[in-house]
């Protein structure tokens, strides 16, 4: 039964009526369709938080004289009282330095590991890498209460200080995955050329690895700012006073106050601080879905 | 340009002063390489890890370093309602959470590969949720999931009339656990569908010629050749979301912080509610390591139930 509907299937492919049927109404039904409801869903989130953030008080909580998904009169009330009621450039401020911070210290300290283990080649290397690489399996939720103790201990707590030294535990080992997987890809040959010319190891690693690993780097970078940018419940456990607190944290903490929300600030300051991430990905997009994709084939 | 470094490693041989020479002595390089990552990651990834499995096993609060008090707390933790409520939200949290990002993200992921206009401007929006952070969407979805100003309760009664009343998202606890989980599942499509994507790309395109000429169906060529293709590929994924998902806090934390009456509980807010905002450090650490095993299960179940099919993409069994 099977195989007569196979074949007929396959006869009615051959058939070309069918085959711009086919090409026509059915790729709009069985692709187009389904990919705009995809689209829609994922980003109505953010189309709702953009627009309630422009959105005056009145209308937000009037469905009925008012359409919702529309704005009748725009307003930068929320943001003007995001931007100088509240410590929100201090908050902004202090994660751009937290991810630019640990950002550089973990593409530092994840490059020279990546150079080692892929280049260097030491007896056990591959037990090294499996062992960075399995430090990204141990997930933050269970981490975070002995962290806070040691980052007492140290004399870190509520310092952004212990978010930038915090942080590389889970960009190092995605990092130098992804820059071991660059290492391969450059030829070896080359390396050895210049050792036959006579360079030092790290003459190497500064002037020809390290150019041709570029792209890596960025991806490694960018990525790492992302995840640093994002990281909340260490900044939420570490960081107490306000002042120091970064953009996740803060909103959740100081933004939601009392029983009456602040939607319109709440959203404002949502928008703004996906922002500088959005401003980034758009910027970076190639190599964002690059290493996504590179570091899980891996 | 080979001139100056002709110059200069003639210059280097000539005269190697000792830095340069212990610099280019390999044991030594290879310790200063590897260093800054080993060190970060021993000082605060490997001794906090043990540290908080010593502290499971003490009475240590806020303030004042405990003593060793045995299973005391796992003994506390099996009695306590809100441990197994936890767990058992966890569980199902996981389980409902990864099939729906598998499914969709799958499926989206499929129709991605099609060829289409506009095809990799499409692919960077539906990455967006996934780049913005967790705790800023996840507020939005609270302002969607409002008891009185939720857009999809306006949908739903205003402009459909399928419903009488606004939906109470929040406010009991299967529509709460429910909402999370939705939410949950739209962050994680696009990491999913991304992450297939490029599976499904590196299936070659004669397996499919093959199968077509030989009359095989839609549902058989997806049946038969893709998803045993994906498999390897399947698995590393699905470990990595299960162990996120399982220990996700954000989500949960900003949305409904547990409530209501503790229904919406994973073991990651129950241990920062008890750890860090309590103050008992050692029985929010119990919590946390009382995660570990079912990692530890989840891992091994995902990764080798799915990837033992190695070898049917050609390549040797590691």
């Amino acid at each position: 039964m099977s195989d007569t509907v196979a074949q007929a299937s396959a006869v009615a492919r051959a058939a070309p009526d069918t085959m711009a049927w086919d090409s026509g109404l059915r790729r709009l039904m069985m692709i187009y369709l389904p990919l705009a409801c995809f689209v829609i869903i994922l980003l109505f989130p953010f189309y709702w938080m953009a627009i309630t953030s422009f959105k005056p008080n009145a209308e937000l909580m009037n469905f009925r004289e008012h359409n919702p998904f529309w704005i009748s009169s725009p307003t930068l009330t929320h943001v003007k009282h995001l931007l100088f009621d509240t410590a929100y450039p201090r908050w902004l401020w202090t994660t751009m330095l937290v991810a630019i911070g640990s950002t550089t210290l973990s593409l530092l300290a994840s490059t020279l590991a990546a150079y080692a283990i892929e280049r260097l080649r030491f007896r056990g290397s591959p037990y090294v890498g499996l062992g960075i690489y399995l430090a990204y399996l141990v997930p933050p939720s269970i981490l975070f209460i002995p962290l806070a103790t040691v980052v007492v201990q140290f004399g870190l707590f509520d310092s952004p200080m212990a978010l930038i030294l915090v942080y590389p535990t889970f960009l190092v080992p995605f990092c130098t995955w992804l820059l071991i997987g660059y290492f391969k890809s450059i030829p070896y040959e080359l390396e050895e050329c210049a050792l036959v010319d006579g360079a030092t190891r790290l003459q190497i690693l500064r002037r020809i690895t390290l150019p041709l690993a570029v792209p890596g780097l960025i991806s490694a970078g960018i990525f790492s700012f992302t995840l640093s940018w994002n990281e909340f419940i260490y900044a939420l456990a570490f960081i107490q006073s306000g002042a120091n607190k970064t953009v996740p944290v803060a909103i959740l903490t100081e933004l939601v106050t009392g029983d009456v929300y602040q939607w319109g600030a709440l959203m404002a300051g949502s928008l703004l601080g996906s922002l500088p991430v959005a401003i980034f990905y758009s910027l970076f997009v190639d190599y964002y879905v690059s290493s996504l994709t590179g570091a899980v084939k891996e | 340009m080979s001139v100056t470094t002709l110059s200069s490693s003639a210059l280097a041989q000539r005269q190697p002063s000792w830095l340069a020479r212990l610099f280019d002595y390999k044991p030594f390089l290879i310790v200063m390489c590897l260093a800054p990552a080993i060190g970060l990651l021993a000082v605060f990834l490997t001794y906090p890890l043990g540290l908080g499995i010593w502290l499971a096993f003490t009475d240590t609060t806020i303030g004042r370093s405990g003593v060793f008090v045995g299973f005391e707390n796992f003994q506390y933790l099996l009695t306590d309602p809100l441990w197994w409520n936890a767990v058992f939200y966890s569980v199902v949290y996981t389980a409902i959470a990864t099939f729906g990002k598998f499914a969709l993200g799958f499926w989206l992921a499929l129709l991605l590969n099609n060829h289409f206009p506009f095809k990799s401007l499409l692919r960077a929006i539906v990455l967006l949720p996934w780049i913005v952070p967790t705790v800023l969407s996840a507020l939005a979805f609270w302002w969607i999931y409002d008891p009185q100003f939720s857009i999809i309760s306006y949908l739903l009664v205003d402009v459909l009339h399928w419903r009488e009343t606004n939906i109470d998202f929040l406010g009991s606890p299967w529509p709460a656990r429910l909402s999370l989980i939705a939410a949950n599942i739209w962050r994680g499509i696009p990491f999913v569908a991304i992450s297939l994507l490029a599976g499904l790309q590196t299936i070659s395109p004669s397996l499919y010629e093959a199968a077509m000429l030989d009359g095989a169906s839609a549902w058989q060529r997806f049946r038969y050749i893709t998803f045993p293709m994906m498999m390897p590929i399947l698995a590393i994924v699905m470990t990595f979301s299960i162990i996120f998902t399982f220990t996700d806090f954000q989500l949960v934390y900003a949305i409904t912080r547990g409530g209501p009456v503790n229904s919406t509980h994973l073991l990651a807010t129950l241990a920062f509610q008890r750890g860090i905002a309590g103050g008992e450090l050692g029985e929010g650490a119990a919590i946390a390591v009382s995660m570990i095993p079912f990692l530890v299960f989840a891992t091994v179940f995902s990764y080798f139930g799915l990837a033992r099919r190695k070898w049917q993409q050609g390549e040797s069994n590691e």
